[in-house]
């Protein structure tokens, strides 16, 4: 088995995930070979071959192009597993590569078992083993699922790759995440609302027992979205990343990327009426409550 | 201009899902069905382009069986001007590329200049399905998309990045776009609007006519996660229960002090 993990830049830095590939890959077993779009000043801890085309030249974000450079790369190390992260960037570029491969792609894998690769569905509330039936199959992997305990050492033989083609996109630049509001990282306590507030006029109760317990109120995407509350307070990947002594997630479901942003919480409790969320696997705490019952009554034994 | 906009309908995520008898898939009694939230942004996406257009067309295209068509109509309702329904009643057991493949051959001689999707489904979450269409196609297509503006032939949008920043995108058309969350507010059908879409065309079209390919992939299994257990479970009266977090928060944290 040969496996090509392909690593991911982004404003000119390598990203963490690469140690997850490495680590994948370790546990996986077999030969490894790494991709990079990047330059040789920050490279991963990989001792293996690294193919490195120059992001100067590549482009950051250009999947057209990084597709060319990577089929040329499989071709001379026939693969039979290429992996990606499951990002922005992985999950873009994963199926332009399966496409031109005919190969299966597997999305988000949470686990290896028995050599097999396991994926979320149904918002974590199932788990799928899959298994591909074509000569190469590509997989994304969820972030965190595979951090190693410690970050991997070593050092990669650099082969260089000539610049790829400027492919169909056009890319200009990043516009930064708006400044926050509201420092949701410093705060010790964080009730936050998902979306089984309900309605908006149901805030309150969530602002209410958050400053019973003298801490800050965070949201879930969805009642971001809706523009329940500011996207200050959005704790998640694309939010704010937590961890304060508490967090109270009311109402929240637990999607993946939701409690990416809280899980390093140091004591987590969860108001959820159903009793199989996926908050439930982080939760120290479940309390199986309609929140618009219990939180009110909580608040006011806190205040009493 | 033409436009195409794909949805998907799916459980609600709050139900209790458990495995069908196949072993394959979850099974449906007793679940409510929607449309893939994704596509809601999507078809909202659709609709406002239509409308600063003014003279286009908008179709909505749904795999899967019968019951689909109450989903489709949501679209309609939405403001999509007719419908096509790939009918395959076990549209579930098709990989994403089976599922890109259908609807490429569907739209591979009709001239659509903008191709919606969602990012990915609620339920099976590949997030595969609209780049794999594009690529079969043989257009671009810009993903994860969270602000979206076309202009006379050009597609600029922005990609929303992990961290809360945005990457600047764009390209010509015809083209795809995957719609992340967050991208517009949909719209609720009116009453009236709910009527006329019973009214719109919606058009059945076998699976099997589109020459769907072989499967690439399939599932061995499909079971709940084991629970890591250690996390207590509270059920009982709202007061009791405060009484117990209260006493949790005085043991086990410091918050209270």
């Amino acid at each position: 088995m040969k496996t090509l993990l392909v690593a991911e830049y982004r404003d000119g830095k390598l990203l963490g995930s690469a140690n997850e590939l490495i680590n994948f890959a370790a546990k996986l077993g077999g030969d490894a070979v790494m991709f990079l779009v990047g330059n040789e000043t920050d490279l991963p801890n990989f001792d293996g071959k690294l193919y490195l085309a120059d992001i100067t030249q590549a482009g950051e974000f250009n999947p057209g192009g990084h597709k060319q450079l990577l089929l040329e790369v499989i071709e001379k190390e026939q693969p039979q597993l290429v992996v990606l992260p499951h990002s922005s960037y992985g999950w873009d570029l994963a199926p332009r590569l399966a496409v031109a491969l005919q190969a299966a792609q597997i999305s988000e894998v949470v686990e290896i078992k028995e050599g097999q690769l396991v994926v979320p569905a149904c918002n974590a509330k199932l788990r799928r083993t899959v298994k591909a039936t074509t000569a190469t199959t590509v997989a994304t992997l969820q972030s965190g699922a595979f951090t190693p305990s410690n970050d991997p050492s070593g050092n990669p033989e650099v082969i260089k790759l000539e610049s790829g083609s400027s492919g169909d996109i056009q890319f200009h630049g990043y516009e930064a995440a708006g400044a926050a509001a509201v420092d949701l990282s410093k705060a010790e306590v964080i009730v936050s609302a998902g979306r089984g507030i309900g309605k908006p006029e149901n805030l309150p109760i969530i602002e209410n027992l958050a400053k019973a317990l003298k801490g800050e109120y965070g949201a879930s995407r969805p009642v971001v979205d809706a523009e329940w509350a500011e996207p200050s307070r959005q704790v998640g990947t694309t939010g704010q990343t937590v961890a304060p002594k508490l967090y109270v997630a009311c109402g929240i479901s637990g999607a993946i990327q939701h409690l990416a942003g809280m899980k390093k919480s140091e004591f987590v409790i969860a108001i959820n009426t159903d009793k199989d969320a996926p908050i439930g696997e982080v939760a120290d705490v479940l309390a199986v409550a309609d929140l618009k019952q219990l939180l009110p009554i909580l608040t006011e034994k806190l205040n009493s | 201009m033409k436009l195409l906009v794909c949805i998907k309908q799916v459980p609600d995520m709050e139900s209790r899902f458990k495995v069908n008898t196949s072993g394959d898939w979850y099974d449906e009694t007793d679940l409510a069905w929607r449309m893939n939230e994704y596509d809601e942004f999507a078809v909202e996406q659709a609709v406002q382009l239509k409308e600063q257009i003014g003279e286009a067309e908008l179709t909505v295209l749904c795999i899967g069986p019968e019951r689909v068509k109450e989903t489709m109509k949501k679209a309609l309702a939405m403001g999509a001007d007719r419908g096509a329904h790939i009918a395959d009643d076990n549209s579930h057991q098709q990989d994403p590329f089976a599922i890109a493949s259908l609807i490429a051959s569907f739209a591979k001689d009709k001239g659509f200049d903008l191709i919606f999707t969602g990012l990915q489904s609620q339920d099976r979450g590949s997030a595969q399905v609209g780049v794999m269409v594009a690529e079969l196609l043989g257009i671009p297509s810009l993903t994860t998309l969270v602000e979206f503006d076309y202009t006379d032939g050009t597609v600029n949008g922005k990609r929303e990045l992990e961290g809360g920043s945005k990457a600047k995108v764009s390209c010509t058309t015809p083209a795809l776009v995957s719609c992340q969350l967050g991208l517009n507010t949909p719209r609720y059908p009116t009453l009236p609007n709910i009527m006329k879409a019973k009214k719109k065309e919606l058009l059945s079209i076998p699976a099997a006519e589109l020459n769907p390919p072989t499967a690439q992939q399939q599932t061995i299994n499909i079971a709940p996660p084991e629970k890591k257990g250690g996390g207590l479970v509270l059920e009982g009266d709202p007061a009791e229960l405060a009484d117990q977090l209260i006493q949790l928060l005085k043991e086990k944290t410091t918050v209270l002090n």
